[in-house]
């Protein structure tokens, strides 16, 4: 007896949209999240630009007691927590300290690295011959488990309660995971998701390995420009995205909104062999996970009307997108509509596979597709395989039914989940 | 060297005081908070995490421009020892 599992909440913290409603809006208008930063130039970043959530002081305050904001520098955990807060109420459930403890729901919460300006802090005082100044904040706010330790505890959850990390795959690998877990009646709820730090000290190492855009730091807005003839790198960004993944029996049961199904998935390895290398993706395994997902799913290629990319606007796209045409064996114009989100917020890292997989509910929830910015100058190796039409810059209102979201990874690690339209 | 305000000796009362302040942001129970004496113990009568006990050294320590040795540390779980080790080390 296997459950089929729905999505009944939705959680996001991102740099062009804080909250689900500012989100939703955001991605259908094409809004970038993307700004100047000043401290990246005082630096000596070749890249200034990147995607920051604005969060007011205020805000923090309705989701950490002052006692948690004390001595509090972890922005991945905060926005986790923000995130996290936000799906799990939006799913119908309350926020209460003295809430039951709840052994049938569970959470998977995934980063790179946590609280790495907190990290700093501590470094600094260590060789400062001044250990005993961190206090008792510096263990949980750099622990990678920090967000689900934080998370765990606000919200009383008795099941699983761990951290993935598998670098931008994170945020899908978690979805899927948590999937897996009510899938085979391990749990009834699951919340999953991903945050990644906005810091210099986290953008710091793809600076220096010239993967980021440096071409526009006088036009943010421009600078992230996945499938672009033009695009010159991934612009980095950082947030969290939260879904409460829940067993339909559960969901039913509660008469919760559900705003998709997911249908299947897959998560595998090209192992750094066949071309794939730490940094590189080994083709023929892109291929066999996204094939692997559908069969999982029980669905045909023929049937998908959405495709939400990994994309990040390196040199890589043009490899994706053959990748798609070869594993959906689809091409021109019989290929599904292709997004990627990445051009309105930039990479957001281990965040990338949760705010993307909230987007891309949100596309069945609300019938849409959203658009893609900066791609005016599709890539020619990439207009060769498939329609511009398939790479829309405006929003596009229609049937969406099935939507498959993939994330690849350093260290050659890929997913792929299914999103269904619930009936 | 110690600044000008602490050669004047401090009162008892005036180290609750300054003490009660610091415990302030890490107390769970306001019920014990509201009763704080010299009885006050911080984990039984306030029910402050466990952890948190460093941080309230570390802010003794900066409000009272002293510093605690380890085996002090380890007797500074309610007011009474508390003020006993912050006189004693403001005295030495």
């Amino acid at each position: 007896m296997k459950n089929r599992v729905v999505i009944t909440g939705l959680g996001v913290v991102a740099p062009n949209g804080v909250g689900l409603d500012a989100f939703t809006k955001a991605i259908k208008l094409g809004t970038s999240g993307i700004t100047f930063h000043q401290e990246l130039k005082d630096k000596g970043f070749s890249c200034c630009i990147g995607g920051i959530p604005e969060i007011s002081e205020e805000k923090k305050a309705e989701y950490l007691t002052p006692l948690q904001l004390r001595g509090f520098n972890s922005t991945s955990i905060l926005y986790g927590c923000m995130a996290g807060i936000d799906a799990w109420k939006d799913a119908g459930f309350s926020v209460d300290e003295n809430s039951k403890l709840d052994y049938d729901s569970g959470l998977i919460f995934g980063t790179g690295t946590s609280g790495i300006e907190k990290f700093r802090e501590a470094i600094y005082k260590i060789d400062d011959q001044n250990v005993r100044r961190l206090g008792s904040t510096s263990v949980v706010q750099t622990m990678a488990s920090g967000i689900s330790a934080y998370l765990g505890g606000i919200l009383g959850l008795g099941n699983q309660v761990t951290t993935n990390s598998s670098a931008c795959t994170t945020g899908t690998e978690a979805l899927l995971l948590g999937f897996e877990r009510i899938k085979n009646c391990k749990a009834k709820r699951m919340l999953v998701g991903s945050s990644s730090d906005s810091s210099l000290y986290t953008w710091g190492g793809f600076d220096a390995m010239r993967v980021m855009s440096y071409k526009h730091n006088e036009t943010p807005e421009k600078g992230s420009r996945p499938m672009s003839e033009t695009a010159s790198g991934f612009v980095p960004g950082s947030g969290s995205g939260a879904l409460v993944l829940e067993s339909l029996e559960s969901a039913l049961e509660r008469k919760a909104t559900i705003y998709a199904e997911i249908l299947g998935g897959n998560i595998n390895s090209g192992g750094q062999r066949n071309g794939g290398t730490l940094t590189a993706p080994n083709a023929e395994a892109v291929q066999k996970c996204i094939t692997d997902a559908i069969l999982d799913a029980g669905i045909t290629s023929t049937e998908i009307d959405a495709i939400n990319g990994h994309l990040t606007a390196t040199s890589k796209d043009s490899l994706e997108i053959e990748n798609w045409t070869k594993a959906l064996q689809r091409k021109g114009a019989d290929f599904p509509y292709i997004n990627s989100l990445k051009s309105q917020v930039g990479h957001c890292l281990a965040a990338a596979g949760a705010i993307e997989s909230v987007a891309s509910v949100l596309q069945i929830k609300d019938q849409f597709v959203f658009p893609n910015i900066n791609c005016e100058d599709v890539h020619p190796e990439i207009s060769d395989l498939i329609s511009l039409a398939k790479i829309p810059t405006q929003m596009i209102e229609k049937p969406i039914n099935i939507v498959i979201k993939a994330s690849f990874g350093f260290g050659d690690v890929n997913g792929c989940v299914i999103f269904k339209k619930y009936n | 060297m110690r600044s000008e305000n602490f050669n004047i000796k401090m009162t008892k009362e005036e180290i609750i005081n300054k003490l009660t302040t610091i415990v302030k942001p890490y107390v769970q129970n306001e019920e014990g908070f509201k009763n704080i004496s010299e009885d006050t113990d911080f984990i039984k009568d306030l029910e402050i995490n466990s952890a948190n006990l460093v941080d309230i050294i570390l802010d003794v320590e900066d409000e009272f421009k002293i510093e605690i040795d380890n085996d002090s540390m380890e007797k500074m779980l309610s007011v009474k020892a508390t003020v006993e080790v912050i006189q004693d080390k403001m005295n030495a």
